[in-house]
Formats: structure tokens, sequence, C-alpha cells
């Protein structure tokens, strides 16, 4: 009991923050290590099995020989083996090609609509944007499923082409690439105009004027001023449409047809159909491999809005 | 002076707003407008009828995984709820500590994560711990709630973030130096400050959770269907008028409590400017 009270006082907030701190931490931290981290090695390890048929129907990685000696078994099969099978490449394939397509599209939509929200009176913007929110309140399952009545070739817009008579008959929309196009740029169009509104609002409309009054044209005031000072908006946009749409498997499967298989439908496939967990985690790793660097460019997106 | 910008392309971009728009919502008023029609056909208009509506009520199946989903989403959400604004609290007020580009990386991860690779990481998670200290011996509600909770946590965090961050650093200090402790400062000045972010937090979690598919295809045992499970295998095998009538009352409750949601952090808002305002005068 020494010291004026001031700084026993500081002493003692400080010790108090501190075991609060550690508290608020650690908790969530252990959590993340043992639920999002620890699981990836865990796939890993699995996807380095052999495939038996017990259950848990994967080979053990390691095996202890007596008391004192452990053996490892490793095995690179499972890659040799979608790295040699065509159904996995080209899989992968079409789902960074699909992925990356649907983002174009989606920025393509989305720009404009953010733009005109961000440029709507002030009193309007936050009932607009409501409105563009409100869609992924509801259940993203039932959304997709709405799709399928109006794709059908009985549905809802078939019907009103042949009405219409811009068709003569029906034309195959459901079950197509272009279902697929359209359900995933459907989904993440409102994951593209949120970040997408966000920089574009902070934008000084003033700017605008600014170049404008200095002769430019509306293009190039577009083109040298509003579009470069946009770009985190369109990255942080792209990547939270890209990163997912690769791994998606709800669409593809309720709006695409078996030909054009997607990734994350093969990787459930095998899982489920095929039981086989060695050759799904080994899909999921490469997968993985293919989204690491998009994803870290996600997190250095988020780190600067942070900043800013 | 009048302004000078009369953009041409001012009338595309609202052109694009009201077709995109339009995009968005002919989808959900499809849904809700079949889920009206008295013909089974979903596709053949037979008239208005509620009956669709009827027949869910006193579908059991149907009732059991809402009431399951209901549970999950609730646990859920609370968790997210707790842990995510411990996370956002850590990464917004206490500067730097070890491991800190490992936690927010782990925080923002999951915002994009396909979910085939999370739910496959889990399922095989949970089975290994299984082995390992015989817990969770069976795969149902906790452990989809578990799932759950890992990734919409990160959700929150990142809400409750940038809601510390916009908030001015000021106001706790203030109470620091009026003598209060940090964690009455925690507690009195910081927590109903992010209350509104906390609530939006809840209702994200749970509407995340309530949609989740494919993560708990992978952790739900075989006796846990969850609503989406149940939905998704009702709607491989074709579209059905029950689950539009089910669909609409989902779309009209999320609507409600995001509406009720809103309406209250409006008013909050306005009660606090309204403070603010009064002390500045009190104070002049």
């Amino acid at each position: 009991m020494s010291g004026p009270l001031p700084s026993r006082l500081r002493r003692v907030a400080r010790t108090l923050s501190d075991s609060w701190r550690h508290m608020l931490i650690s908790i969530p931290y252990v959590w993340m290590l043992l639920f999002f981290l620890v699981p990836f090695f865990i796939v890993l390890k699995i996807s380095l099995a052999d495939m038996l048929d017990t259950q848990p129907p994967f080979s053990a990685l390691v095996n202890w020989i007596d008391d004192s000696h452990i053996s490892f078994v490793l095995t690179f099969d499972n890659f040799k083996f979608i790295a040699s099978e065509d159904i996995y490449l080209r899989a992968y394939l079409n789902s960074l090609k699909i992925a990356a397509i649907s983002t174009v599209l989606c920025l393509l939509l989305g720009y404009p609509m953010a733009y005109a929200i961000a440029r709507a009176p002030a009193n309007r913007r936050n009932i607009l944007l409501l409105v563009v929110i409100l869609p992924l309140w509801t259940s993203f399952l039932l959304r997709v499923y709405a799709w399928i009545g109006l794709l059908d070739t009985n549905g809802m817009i078939n019907r009103f082409l042949v009405w219409s008579h811009i068709v003569s008959a029906p034309i195959q929309m459901l079950y197509t690439p272009f279902a697929v196009y359209l359900g995933i740029v459907y989904s993440y169009l409102p994951f593209m105009i949120l970040p997408l509104y966000a920089s574009l609002e902070r934008l000084d409309a003033t700017l605008d004027e600014a170049a404008a009054d200095l002769g430019a044209r509306p293009w190039s005031v577009f083109r040298d001023v509003t579009l470069p000072l946009s770009m985190p908006g369109i990255v942080a946009g792209s990547l939270l449409t890209f990163i997912p749409a690769v791994g998606e498997y709800v669409i593809p499967d309720l709006l695409g047809d078996a030909r054009n298989l997607m990734i994350g439908r093969v990787l459930f496939n095998e899982f489920f159909q095929n039981r086989d967990w060695p050759t799904a985690s080994a899909v999921a790793i490469a997968l993985l491999v293919a989204l690491v660097i998009p994803i870290m460019f996600f997190q250095a997106a988020q780190a600067r809005e942070e900043k800013s | 002076m009048a302004r000078i910008s009369p953009m041409p392309r001012i009338g595309f971009s609202n052109a694009v707003l009201a077709a995109g728009m339009v995009f968005l919502y002919v989808p959900i008023f499809s849904l809700i407008a079949y889920s009206f029609n008295a013909s089974r056909l979903v596709t053949i208009w037979g008239g208005f009828s509620v009956k669709w509506y009827g027949s869910l009520f006193k579908n059991d199946i149907i009732m059991a995984a809402a009431m399951r989903s209901l549970e999950v989403g609730v646990i859920a959400a609370t968790a997210s709820v707790i842990l995510g604004t411990m996370a956002g609290y850590a990464l917004a007020r206490l500067g730097r500590f070890r491991g800190r580009v490992l936690f927010s990386g782990m925080m923002t991860a999951p915002l994009v994560m396909p979910d085939v690779i999370t739910g496959i990481s889990l399922l095989l998670m949970f089975i290994t711990m299984g082995t390992l200290i015989g817990w969770p011996m069976e795969r149902g509600v906790i452990t989809i709630a578990i799932a759950h909770t890992t990734f919409c946590m990160c959700y929150v965090a990142v809400i409750i973030q940038s809601r510390l961050i916009a908030m001015d650093i000021s106001l706790e200090e203030a109470a620091m130096d009026l003598g209060s402790r940090p964690l009455g400062v925690l507690i009195d000045v910081t927590l109903p400050i992010i209350a509104p972010a906390m609530l939006s937090g809840w209702l994200l979690s749970f509407t995340l959770s309530l949609d989740d598919l494919v993560i708990s295809s992978f952790v739900a045992g075989p006796g846990a269907t969850t609503l989406p499970l149940l939905i998704y295998s009702k709607v491989k095998l074709g579209v059905t008028p029950d689950i539009n009538a089910l669909a609409t009352l989902m779309i009209l409750v999320v609507t409600l409590a995001v509406t009720a949601a809103g309406l209250l952090m409006a008013r909050r808002e306005r009660r606090r400017i309204e403070d603010e305002q009064l002390a500045f005068a009190e104070a002049g």
C-alpha cells in the first residue's frame, strides 16, 4: 500500500483492463482457431489419406507401431487422381470461368445502380439502398428456387415470350449455362452494389462538378475522376462476388445442367454420393489453393477500408 | 449559379437502377403471387386460394423442421453476437496484440469462403473431435449451431468494428477522465452505443442461419433436418405450391423484423441527437 492514490487507481484500472483485454481477445480467437483454422489442416490431412470402407471412410494418417514408434502414411494419390481425371480439371476451370464472367456481368449491372443511388437526393438514398439490400434478407435458397418457376419451359418468361410472338415456341432456359449465369448475377448483385455504393457515396459530387467546370466532358469526368476513385469499391465488390461464386453449389445444382459441372457440385457429390471423403478433401484443398490469393486481396482491401 | 453538370449518364444509370430493381424483385413477387394459386400446377393460374397455407400448418414434418431451424437460429445468432462483439471490440479498440494479423485474417476469410469448404472442414473437425475427446458423439442442433456461429460471428465482428471505428473515442476517454473504470466505460458508454449494431448483427446472423443449406448438409446428423434441408429435398423433386406459401411466410416475417428493427434504430438515433442538442443547449 504505497504511492499516491491516483497512480494506484491507474494500476488497478490497468490490471483490470488487462484481464478483460485477454478475455475479449482470447475467447473469439480460440473459437476461430478451433472451428476455422484447425479444420483446414484436418481436411489437408484427410486429402492425404486412403479411402477405406470403414466409418469414417479413410485410413489413419498416423499409426502407433508400439509405445514409442509411430508411422506416418501419406499418399498423394488423391491429388494425382483429380489431376489425371478430366472431369475435375474441367469442372475446376469451368468454375473459374463462370465465376469470372458472372463477376464482370454483376459489375456492369451493379455499377450504374450504385452510381444512381449514390447520386440520388440524400433523403431518397437510404430507401433505395434498403430496397437493394432487402432481397439479401430473404432466403437465398428460395430466391434461386423462384427462378425455376420463371425459367421453366412452361414458366412465366416463356409464356410471355410466346404470347407476345417474340418466339414461336418456348425456349429451353432452365438447366442451361445461361440459367447459372443468371442465378449467380441475381444472387450476388447486392453484394456487388453495397461496396460500390460505399465508395461512390464517399466521393464528393463537387469533384465531378469541378472537373466539368474545367471543361471535361461527362465521359472523361467518369473515366478520369469517378472510376479511379471508386476502384476500392470495384475490387471489394468483385471479390465478394467472385470468391464464393467459384465454390457455388446451390445455383448450378438447381438451375444448371449436369454436363456443365462446377467444382462445388463435384465436391458435394464426391462426398455425399460416392462417399469418397479423401477425394472430396483433395478437391476442397485444390479449390482453396485457387482462392488463397483472391482471399488475401480481399483481406487487404478490408484492412484498407478500416484505416480510411 | 446553376449546376453545369446535366450528365446524360445520370439518366442511363437511373434506367439501369429501375431495371435492376425489377430484376431483383420479380422472382420474389412471383413466389408470393403463386402461393395464392388454387391450381396445383405452379405455372397455371387457377384462381385465388389460401389452401396451401392451411396444408402447410397441418404438415408436421415442415413444422418440426421450422422449429428446429428457429432453435438453431436463436442459439447461433446469440452466440455470434457475444463472440462477434468481443472480436469486433478487440479489433477496433485493443490496438496491437500478438497474433492480430492472424486474428483479423480469420475474421474476414469466412465472409467469402465457399460454403462447401467450410462445410466439409467443419464436419471432418467434428468427427475428429468425436474420436479424440468423445464429443460430439452425434451431430444435430448443436453442431449446426456451432458451424453457423463460426461464420455468423465474423459478420457481427465486421458490423461492430465499423460502428466502433465510426464512433468518437473521446466519449470513452471523457468517461475515463471522469473517473469511470475501464470496465465501467465498456458497460455504461460503449455497449449502449453499439447496441443497435449488435441488434442488426443478431438479425443478420439469424437470417443467415435460417437460410444456410450447404454447411448444414455437412454437419447435420441424419435426424436433424432443418427447414432449408427439407425445402431443398422437396425442390429437387419440382416446384410445389406449399413451398411458395412457406416462402411467402418467411419473406413476410423477415420483412417485418427488418422494418421494425430499422424503425427502432431510427427512433433511438433521433432521440440521441435530441439529447445531444439538449446537452449542448444546457452547456451553452
